[in-house]
């Protein structure tokens, strides 16, 4: 069997493995998220911090409630990792300095997991489970209890009651991603991860050099930083190193754990809507995105020019021998159109139009599928975008799912869309008129534009993974990445639960023949279009500075 | 009262055809379709003055375009050469166009402003000093009048003021300001007590109540609106402006950023150069064009004789839910017909129609008329006139009697034949000893079933028992094509429902045939108050014609309130449309307009953002070919050089302004029809179709700019 074949049976097993979630795990979010009971465990919690379970709040309440939540957890973790060799379990490293600790802890509270650290060098279990662990876990409840107010929005009418915060927060994370995790954490144990307590091994490599190894709690960790599109690695080599992803099989266990819930979202936004078409019509667009990036990027590192690639079968420098060009590109595509950024291969080190594409996949906003919850309530705001064009062209004022896309409406959907391309391309153009922070890039030329435009968009779209050549753990690229990345996940969550608060004050529009079908195929295929012209219109100039560049040269 | 008067008092109450009124008849009208060269240069110093940043900063995209000519201006005069200078007079003639097409909308509406304003001419009022008590009266200036005032009015003078006429009866002359030369009854009472200023007087003496101070008369209204005074941005233009803005401010971001990146690459590029990328990003098009295409639908309103007194009324008519229509004169004629003849048991159908023609000679009513039409096209039995049968002695049509007929002195004594409504014709077999037969009131009771009426046909010769003929059974008749105009509505997501007085019976039968979705029998305003409550508490919005004053609070309910010119004031109050034609079937053709509107907005906004595609191919090889030499394979329109590839960008994006002038004023071509095929079609042709032309478009101009030297 070619290696070509084999890669696209196991996209095939990917998307039937997918298929078979997505009806009754949507369907399990969905009720999660509507359901009226509690659980006893959640009523204790309730009563420990001290929530009326039952108490809506109005949408700038509910925002207060995530800012406060994220703010105190991003001060927990701070001060965890500052504090951490006086803890027990600390592994004896050396306390971090505050600009680099700063960074993590908003990385991993803002579900970006950029590491200007390298994991096993840097932290010690008790901070890798009680730290970033437990980060993992609830940033990806915030993005799932984010997208379920904007969803409540469109199904609630005349009110300013929005749902819970405190309530969605647990039972996101109680019902779906502990349960989920613990059962594929067994599974990934059973793979070869490794779950322990142990400390640092000495090791000696193939050529005979010392290398200190350390053990500790990684399948447990490993889960979800993939179910939770978190991406930060126990390990500096991430889910390349073998204690991560040892086998063919975990690797395509953990490309499965990446997308599940992303791609599963839709079938509850449908469900919740009480349409289920518009929820494929949604699965469809991000689906469409998903094939044509893992075809384009395969192609683009199976087929380069160079008697050295060929010979080897492809570009397979960065690339481990267990996975081979298939797989690595599957996982490449997969982690960097989620916001997930854990990686199995070096993306700077893929061909330029391979890299461009992992560019490009987080520059659509992260929405395809995207990260959990956030990817969905990005492409419900493009889908909004592209209903107001489209809903002028059918001769009324513009509405999606029976709500009219007023002044208000539109003000918030186009503050998200402006969010992160500003984040972007201000950070890159800082970046590049200053001469110091020019030197943190290994490459000259294009290919050291692109490390640094990597960075920028992978911290504003809270993506996590980079172009590893370039030197980012100086001051100046720990707070404006850092800074990246907070805008980059806060900015927009203001702007989709307004723009959900906005929606739910209105009275719904019956629908008739003269309304926009928005579950159609030609519906998919002009939200495609949107997605692609909007997104590929901002950032075609810097592209062509630097893939592009480099790739037609 | 003159019997041609009574005419005319009907005729004020029904459609007055479209075509009646030629434009020479009107002469504030503006032909529709075409744009006048003359108009475009007469708009030009317009054009110009806007440029005022004060005005043009009300407009976010042209504002960025401004600055950036200014900008241009500025670098190309401290470092001219051809391609700065060439783009620079582009930039500023983008400026101008997009002014331009503004100017041309407002244009149109000034030239009706003008004549509407001739019709102002000072007049002189006779007020009544202490009405109704005397009839003492003064001498006042026209503008001196106040709210309450009363004047008299007499035959060949000019109304003062608006407002109800509340003593005497006139014809009145309302062509300045409905374009339509016959005369109009107005008088007191009733829903026809509205006259307008300026309009004139043709006979008899009216005292007419003011109901408007100074200044805010109807024609004051209707000047501030044609010329676009009283104009504010419509929900949907400020929801578009904010997204135009969003995508403005996205792509000066994307260019601000993009210099520290070219000076990195090698390639730093001039101001001159990042603002033609600026220009030639941002939504030009659209942002040139939003506010035309706004002016331009109130406009082809006015066109069609209908005033809209808000932006706001034309762009909910598109998103209208449900057409509330008045069953007379919109859906139906506004008489019943005779629709056929029904003998009696034993009498020859052709005798009947006969008797019937016969005895409708003397029934002037257009349901009398209607019968002899019958029986002659049925039968082909010619219409006598009463002067050729001599020996006749005539019965005509009262109120009273409700019957019409005709003694016909024959020699075996006289033939009697009458014709009427079902009770009087029996009363009068019945008393003249008679009897009506069984099958004669079967046949009566089975058309009134039918939401028919029945007329009975009787006759009586000489002293011998008269005896029931048949029945004629009048019934409504439904407009031609109205079944198709409601199907139509029906693909398009909009419910028709039929406002009738008639029991529900007969509600139901003209609503079957005129395939109507819904009819509201019996109808009072209070209910059809109700029906729109209703209507809208479910979200929909609601459509409806109007014209009496009982209508008032309905329409100012309704999302859409079109009220008929013929009205009183007090419903063209609470409405926000005038139809000056009082043609209720014009709901339709406002709907649609409503749709067109929206639907050009949506076109060029996506014909603008698809443009950026190929504006990107021209500019950024242009730019950075020159340091990555790999980037020339995106010039894949072969542009001869780096200045010449801009500047064809540059005034490709400017004349696509003044190209689509004449679209953002003539609305885009609009066929009724359900959503996803008008979606595909405009996908096709506004989305693909701005991926290709400037393609075509910049290659061409290309094709010509490099052999202007500087630029090659």
């Amino acid at each position: 069997m070619s290696s070509t074949l084999a890669g696209w049976l196991q996209v095939l097993a990917l998307v039937g493995a997918l298929a078979l979630c997505y009806r009754p795990l949507g369907d399990y979010i969905a009720h999660t998220l509507t359901s009226k009971k509690h659980l006893r465990a959640e009523q204790a919690l309730y009563k420990v911090i001290g929530v009326d379970a039952d108490a809506d709040q109005r949408w700038p309440v509910y925002l207060r409630s995530v800012l406060a939540f994220s703010a105190v957890s991003v001060l927990f973790l701070y001060t965890l990792i500052r504090v951490q060799q006086w803890l027990p379990l600390g592994l004896g490293v050396e306390q971090m300095p505050g600009h680099q600790a700063w960074n993590t802890a908003i990385s991993f509270v803002a579900n970006t997991n950029w590491q200007s650290y390298s994991g096993e060098a840097a932290m010690g279990h008790l901070a890798q489970m009680a730290g970033l662990a437990v980060q993992n876990f609830v940033s990806a409840a915030v993005g799932i209890a984010v997208v379920a107010t904007l969803i409540r929005g469109f199904t609630r009418n005349r009110t300013d009651r929005l749902g819970n915060f405190w309530v969605d927060l647990t039972r996101v994370s109680v019902r779906l991603l502990l349960p989920v995790s613990i059962v594929f954490a067994l599974a990934l144990v059973a793979t070869g991860v490794v779950q322990n307590f142990h400390g640092f091994h000495e090791v000696a490599t193939l050529a005979g050099d010392p290398q200190s190894v350390p053990g500790g709690a990684v399948a447990s960790q490993e889960v979800i930083k993939l179910l939770g599109t978190n991406g930060g690695g126990f390990y500096n080599a991430n889910s390349a190193h073998p204690f991560e992803n040892p086998t063919g099989l975990s690797n395509f266990l953990e490309i499965f754990l990446i997308l599940v819930i992303p791609f599963a979202l839709p079938r509850a936004f449908g469900r919740m809507v009480g349409d289920n078409r518009q929820g494929y019509a949604i699965v469809s667009v991000m689906g469409l995105f998903w094939v044509a990036s893992v075809a384009l990027l395969t192609l683009a590192e199976s087929h380069h020019a160079g008697s050295a690639l060929q010979s080897a079968g492809g570009a397979m420098e960065g690339k481990e021998q267990r996975f081979g060009i298939a797989a690595s590109s599957l996982f490449a595509a997969s982690t960097t159109l989620t916001s997930t950024g854990a990686v199995n291969s070096f993306h700077d080190s893929y061909t330029a139009f391979g890299g461009g594409l992992t560019m490009f996949n987080m520059m659509l906003g992260e929405i395809a599928p995207g990260g959990v919850g956030s990817g969905l309530y990005g492409m419900l705001v493009l889908a909004i975008v592209a209903v107001f064009v489209a809903g002028l062209m059918v001769g009324r004022t513009p509405e999606y799912l029976g709500k009219k896309l007023g002044g208000r409406e539109m003000k918030f959907a186009s503050l998200y869309i402006l969010t992160t391309p500003t984040l972007v391309l201000v950070g890159t153009g800082v970046a590049m008129a200053l001469p110091g922070e020019r030197a943190g890039m290994l490459n000259s030329g294009a290919h050291g534009f692109s490390e640094v435009l990597y960075a920028f968009t992978s911290g504003a779209n809270n993506n996590g993974s980079a172009f590893a050549g370039i030197t980012v753990n100086t001051d100046w690229y720990d707070t404006a990445i850092g800074l990246a990345m907070v805008f980059g996940r806060f900015l927009p969550m203001v702007f989709v639960l307004a723009l959900a608060g906005a929606l739910a004050q209105q009275q719904p529009v019956p629908a008739t023949p003269g309304t926009l079908p928005t579950h159609k195929p030609l519906f998919v295929g002009l939200l495609s279009g949107v997605v692609l012209i909007v997104v590929g219109l901002t950032y075609f100039p810097a592209l062509a500075l630097g893939p592009i560049a480099e790739g037609l040269s | 009262m003159s019997s041609t008067m009574t005419e005319e008092s009907e005729r004020a109450g029904k459609p007055v055809p479209q075509s009646e009124a030629s434009s020479a008849e009107a002469p504030h009208r503006v032909s529709g379709g075409l744009l006048d060269p003359k108009l475009i240069l007469a708009s030009l110093p317009d054009a110009v003055k806007k440029l005022d940043p004060r005005v043009m900063v009300k407009n976010p995209v042209m504002f960025v375009v401004e600055v950036g000519s200014v900008v241009t201006t500025v670098a190309a005069i401290a470092d001219p050469s051809v391609f700065a200078w060439s783009i620079t007079v582009w930039l500023w003639l983008t400026t101008v166009f997009a002014n331009l097409a503004e100017a041309v909308a407002e244009g149109r509406g000034k030239a009706q402003a003008d004549t509407l304003r001739r019709t102002k001419t000072d007049t002189m009022a006779r007020r009544l000093t202490d009405w109704p008590r005397s009839r003492a009266e003064e001498e006042v200036a026209g503008t001196a009048l106040r709210l309450g005032d009363h004047v008299v009015v007499e035959a060949g003078q000019i109304i003062p003021g608006d407002g109800d006429v509340v003593e005497g009866v006139a014809s009145v002359d309302e062509s300045a300001i409905t374009g339509e030369s016959a005369p109009v009854i107005r008088e007191s009472g009733g829903d026809r007590s509205a006259v307008t200023g300026g309009t004139k007087v043709l006979s008899d003496r009216i005292v007419v109540k003011i109901a408007s101070e100074p200044g805010k008369s109807f024609i004051d209204r209707m000047i501030a609106l044609v010329e676009g005074a009283a104009r504010q941005k419509t929900p949907n233009e400020i929801a578009l402006n904010i997204l135009l803005a969003s995508l403005t401010i996205v792509f000066l971001v994307a260019v601000v950023t993009l210099q520290p990146m070219a000076t990195y690459a090698g390639a730093p590029q001039s101001m001159i150069v990042l603002v033609a990328l600026i220009v030639a990003l941002i939504p030009t098009t659209i942002g040139a064009l939003l506010s035309a295409i706004g002016i331009a639908g109130m406009d082809r309103l006015v066109q069609r004789n209908v005033l809209a007194m808000s932006g706001r009324a034309v762009e909910a008519a598109g998103d209208v839910n449900t057409l509330l229509l008045d069953k007379t004169g919109t859906i139906t004629l506004g008489n019943r017909q005779a629709a056929e003849f029904r003998p009696a048991e034993g009498v020859g159908i052709g005798d009947l129609a006969d008797a019937a023609q016969l005895s409708s000679l003397a029934d002037e009513t257009p349901e009398g008329r209607s019968i002899v039409v019958l029986a002659k096209t049925e039968y082909g039995l010619r219409a006598r006139a009463q002067g050729e049968l001599t020996h006749a002695t005539w019965v005509p049509f009262t109120a009273q009697t409700r019957m019409s007929g005709v003694d016909l002195a024959e020699a075996d004594g006289v033939h009697s034949v009458r014709k009427g409504a079902a009770g009087s014709v029996t009363n009068w077999v019945t008393e003249n000893g008679g009897t009506v037969g069984k099958d004669v009131a079967a046949l009566v009771d089975g058309i009134s079933a039918a939401g028919g009426t029945p007329l009975v046909v009787a006759s009586r010769t000489g002293t011998a028992a008269p005896r029931a003929l048949g029945v004629i059974h009048l019934k409504d008749v439904v407009k031609e094509g109205m079944r198709e105009r409601f199907d139509e509505l029906r693909r398009m997501g909009i419910r028709t429902v039929m406002i009738t007085g008639d029991n529900p019976l007969t509600a139901r039968a003209i609503a079957e045939e005129a395939g109507v979705d819904d009819f509201l029998a019996e109808a009072t305003p209070e209910d059809k108050m109700a029906l729109i409550k209703k209507e809208q508490a479910g979200g929909k919005l609601v459509a409806m014609t109007g014209d009496g004053t009982n209508d008032a609070p309905a329409l100012a309910q309704a999302d859409v309130g079109v009220a008929m010119n013929t009205g009183t004031m007090a419903a063209k109050e609470a409405g926000n449309m005038v139809d000056l034609d009082s043609d209720p079937t014009k709901l339709i053709e406002i709907v649609e307009i409503g749709k067109q509107l929206l639907i050009t907005r949506g076109a060029l906004t996506t014909f603008s953002i698809a443009n950026d595609v190929a504006k990107y191919f021209a500019i950024i090889p242009a730019m950075f070919a020159a340091v990555y030499p790999g980037l020339d394979k995106l010039n894949i329109m072969q542009l001869h050089s780096p200045q010449s590839a801009i500047t064809s960008a540059i005034i490709f994006n400017a004349l696509v302004i003044v190209g689509l002038i004449p679209l953002a004023l003539r609305g885009v071509k609009y066929r009724p029809s359900d959503a996803s095929s008008l979606l595909r079609r405009n996908i096709g042709l506004y989305g693909l179709g701005g991926l290709v032309v400037p393609f075509v478009g910049i290659k061409l101009i290309d094709l010509v700019v490099q052999f202007v030297p500087g630029l090659n």
